[in-house]
């Protein structure tokens, strides 16, 4: 276990060196279905989360008596459980939320990040150092999600978190809510990102 | 006839109009990362588009007789422990992520099986993205589709029958594969071009991805422009027979409930 990083590490890599949208390229469905507003993107981000913290700190709790041809199973069926809650708590307490997100929050179940995160740190590490990983790469996710729902939503609507920060006379990039506008935007900064990290490391990607 | 329009207009809504990868944005994953030689893509796609109409199979039954309020199976059983009248309410709905997961686990293990065994070429071909399906999220969306269908609409009248079910998974994996066969056909190309370094990879398979979405975007409202074509005869066909008009279109409800998130 010596070579493996420390939770501060672990914490770190999360938020930008290994940011799980921008270098990870995981849990596209996610990012791209619910950025057309602040709104959904920060409750999506809340909800993965609230599943990627509790299904790390669970699967490091039992590591040791996990069996390596079942523990994808485990995995998949620990996350069920807990996007289950995730998805009911949401239904109660915020109905209308739950309604805009739809299927996308039970979709957080086949979403690559969390089992990622189980298969790579939680299974191997102790519970201190998978839930500051789990915290780093959903505080990374949340940081992707919001900064292509501020894009998406000040283009398309002229408004954030709903209010209405252009001035009127600005004409609403409708294209940039729909699909569409998600894979460009998406794509351009995925774009960005490399060009920095291109420029940060001189040229190698 | 109401039925197979019914029918039509599920299969070309799925399959074109409301694309999986396109408009729900289900299935990216490998959209992303597989789509690079178009004999893959297609394998890839075939396999999704099998396995999808097994697991709506199993959704659809699973759904309709153990989880819904009131199913049969579900409701039998537990009419041992409980009064007839509290046995008639079981609602196991809250139980549907994990059970719709195991259900998908299990049909891809069947295919892969069934194929080793009884289609040796077949399995050379595609069954190595099999195991890759199990997490593919084309999958589980349509089985949440089937679900919120079948024991979400008001009117029972309106929830889909297996007919409908196996239809709009069917042939949303056939978008999925027309999808990913376009961008692998776009990718070999552009294998030949001059990308600036920073793009190359994801982030310019994203933008042509949103192009071509905005292209797909052409087809909106062609559904129902085909609908109102053709019911004029049908309520005049309707009126005669007195016939309470109870068109059993779905597909509204599901678009104006996946819209709103674009509100």
């Amino acid at each position: 276990m010596a070579d493996q990083p420390t939770a501060s590490e672990r914490f770190i890599q999360g938020i930008l060196p290994e940011n799980p949208v921008y270098r990870q390229l995981l849990g596209l469905c996610s990012t791209l279905a619910v950025t057309n507003g602040m709104k959904s993107a920060i409750t999506m981000a809340c909800s993965v989360a609230f599943v990627l913290i509790c299904a790390n700190v669970a699967i490091s709790m039992i590591r040791d008596l996990l069996k390596p041809h079942l523990r994808i199973v485990v995995f998949t069926l620990i996350i069920a459980a807990f996007v289950t809650i995730a998805d009911r708590v949401l239904a109660a307490y915020f109905y209308q939320m739950s309604k805009t997100l739809g299927p996308y929050i039970p979709l957080i179940i086949v979403n690559c990040i969390i089992i990622c995160r189980c298969e790579v740190c939680a299974s191997k590490q102790s519970v201190f150092i998978a839930a500051s990983d789990a915290l780093g790469q959903s505080l990374g996710f949340g940081l992707a999600l919001s900064s292509i729902a501020v894009i998406r939503e000040i283009l398309g609507t002229g408004s954030l978190f709903g209010i209405h920060i252009l001035p009127a006379s600005w004409p609403d990039w409708v294209i940039m809510v729909l699909p569409p506008g998600a894979f460009i935007t998406l794509g351009l900064l995925l774009g960005f990102v490399n060009w920095l990290a291109m420029r940060k490391s001189g040229g190698k990607i | 006839m109401n039925y197979l329009i019914d029918i039509f207009l599920i299969s070309l809504s799925a399959a074109i109009i409301n694309n999986f990868i396109f408009y729900y944005f289900v299935g990216c994953c490998p959209f992303i990362g597989v789509s690079r030689r178009v004999d893959m893509a297609f394998g890839m796609g075939c396999a999704v588009t099998f396995v999808i109409t097994i697991a709506a199979f199993l959704s659809w039954g699973i759904t309709t007789m153990v989880l819904m309020p009131g199913a049969p199976l579900s409701s039998f059983i537990a009419g041992f422990f409980v009064s007839k009248e509290s046995a008639a309410t079981v609602d196991l709905i809250a139980l549907s992520y994990i059970v719709y997961i195991f259900a998908i686990a299990f049909s891809v293990q069947f295919v892969e099986m069934y194929m080793r065994k009884f289609f040796p070429a077949l399995y050379k071909s595609f069954g190595v993205f099999l195991p890759l399906i199990t997490t593919n999220c084309a999958i589980l969306f349509a089985c949440l589709t089937i679900m919120s269908n079948v024991a979400g609409v008001e009117n029972p009248a309106d929830a889909w029958d297996l007919g409908r079910s196996l239809v709009f998974s069917f042939f949303g994996g056939v978008g999925f594969t027309i999808a990913i066969v376009i961008m692998a056909g776009i990718r070999e190309e552009l294998d030949l071009c001059d990308i600036p370094e920073p793009f190359k990879g994801a982030a310019i398979t994203l933008i042509i991805g949103g192009i071509i979405s905005l292209a797909f975007m052409g087809f909106t409202g062609v559904d129902s422009g085909i609908r109102n074509a053709i019911t004029p005869v049908q309520e005049a066909a309707m009126l005669e027979s007195v016939v309470p008009v109870q068109t059993a279109m779905v597909e509204p409800n599901l678009q104006q409930k996946i819209r709103g998130i674009n509100d």
